[in-house]
């Protein structure tokens, strides 16, 4: 079945596994920057990340027929650091037109501090005026439920916001109903230790409905499993739900929130996605 | 508690049969887990360790009627204020709530 991975840190990720999840249907996926490991010591350091995602990671995955898209900012886990965060949110505007670029993630909390907050809140703003969606991170474990509560207050203190255009990333049985019950989009990420395995990613479909949600295997540097989702289709079939619904989660669902950025175009779909065809690879 | 009763679309037996050894195998390890915390070369008291008292909370939920159990234990195992933090005390989060703010 081909599906999409929404939720990809392929500059982590090796080539074997860019063919991993090219053969087992894999036809389009999203990188969300992130953290590298360490703080990085300046925003040039960001801006080469930014060319990476947008110029050098869409030519290696091209290489294996998927599509690729990306999402711009710094991430949570810098977000401390404000004097870092406004370099960095000034140099973003001018890759936001970048035609694998879909809008600003992800961003969010890692440990609910107030200039976290204040970081995210810039974060908010910036994709507001230039009319971009948004890629949220919820924090990790016990951060999870409170950074959740504190995160959607945020969005929603911004009254042109529409959920929609918003992607709540690594929801869990205890943040998924505050998600859906204040309209924004649902991601749930299939990790080996943390965040969701296989079995409650069907659970949670099985219980709230396909509606809205979306798999990913935010794979990254750490244990995470590229081909999570082929995994979870698995798991889907293993409970008889139909190829509708499992199409639905994974292939459906991501492209119908990422088909609100104007520029997503999956060149594969049989289905007519608005938006323009553009050339993706930026190869000399 | 919301009253999430959407089906699994497959019968009882059939879920005991497709999730029963992955089940019992989980539980086996965390007996083994928590015998192993008794056996601590230093003889320290597990209950001092939040991280394990919480957890031992969240087993509880365990033998508890349903619905929603994963959530509540969930629950048990989350930062509960609402406000922000002052400051960045550390990056990364440990699975379990200290009350003092502060960790073990
Ligand atoms: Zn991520």
């Amino acid at each position: 079945m081909d599906y999409i991975e929404p939720h990809a840190h392929m500059i982590s990720r090796t080539t074997d596994d860019y063919q991993q999840m090219a053969l087992t249907g894999c036809v389009a996926l999203s990188e969300p920057a992130f953290w590298a490991g360490w703080d990085r010591q300046s925003a040039d350091s960001f801006e080469d990340y930014f060319r990476q995602l947008t110029e050098f990671e869409p030519t290696r995955a091209a290489q294996f027929g998927i599509q690729h898209y990306t999402w711009l900012c710094l991430n949570p886990k810098e977000g401390e650091n404000r004097d870092m965060a406004r370099q960095v949110l000034a140099r973003i505007p001018k890759f936001l037109q970048r035609p694998n670029v879909l809008g600003i993630g992800e961003i969010g909390l890692n440990r609910n501090t107030l200039r976290e907050m204040e970081t995210l809140r810039d974060h908010i703003a910036l994709a507001l005026e230039h009319g971009s969606m948004i890629l949220i991170h919820t924090p990790h474990l016990e951060d999870k439920y409170k950074g959740t509560k504190l995160i959607i207050r945020t969005l929603q203190s911004f009254q042109n916001l529409d959920p929609r255009r918003v992607m709540i990333d690594h929801a869990e049985e205890h943040t998924i109903e505050m998600i859906r019950d204040n309209g924004f989009r649902c991601g749930l990420t299939l990790y080996p230790n943390t965040k969701v395995s296989l079995a409650r990613a069907a659970d949670i479909i099985e219980m709230h409905s396909a509606e809205g949600i979306y798999v990913n295997s935010a794979c990254d540097w750490g244990f995470s499993v590229p081909v999570a989702i082929p995994q979870f289709i698995l798991e889907m079939r293993r409970r008889k739900h139909s190829e509708a619904t499992i199409r639905k989660v994974v292939y459906e669902n991501p492209i119908a929130f990422f088909s609100q950025a104007s520029n997503f175009y999956l060149s594969r779909a049989c289905e007519s996605v608005p938006g323009n065809v553009k050339e993706l690879a930026y190869v000399d | 508690m919301k009253n999430i009763d959407s089906r699994c679309p497959l019968p009882l037996r059939r879920i005991v049969d497709e999730y029963f050894a992955e089940s019992r195998n989980k539980m086996l390890e965390l007996g083994a887990f928590f015998d192993r915390l008794d056996r601590a070369g230093d003889a320290a008291d597990p209950d001092e360790e939040f991280r394990v008292v919480a957890l031992k909370r969240a087993a509880g939920v365990l033998l508890e009627p349903g619905p929603q159990r994963v959530k509540r234990m969930a629950l048990l195992l989350s930062d509960p204020t609402e406000e922000p933090r002052e400051y960045l005390d550390r990056k990364a989060a440990w699975g379990a709530y200290a009350d003092t703010g502060e960790g073990i």
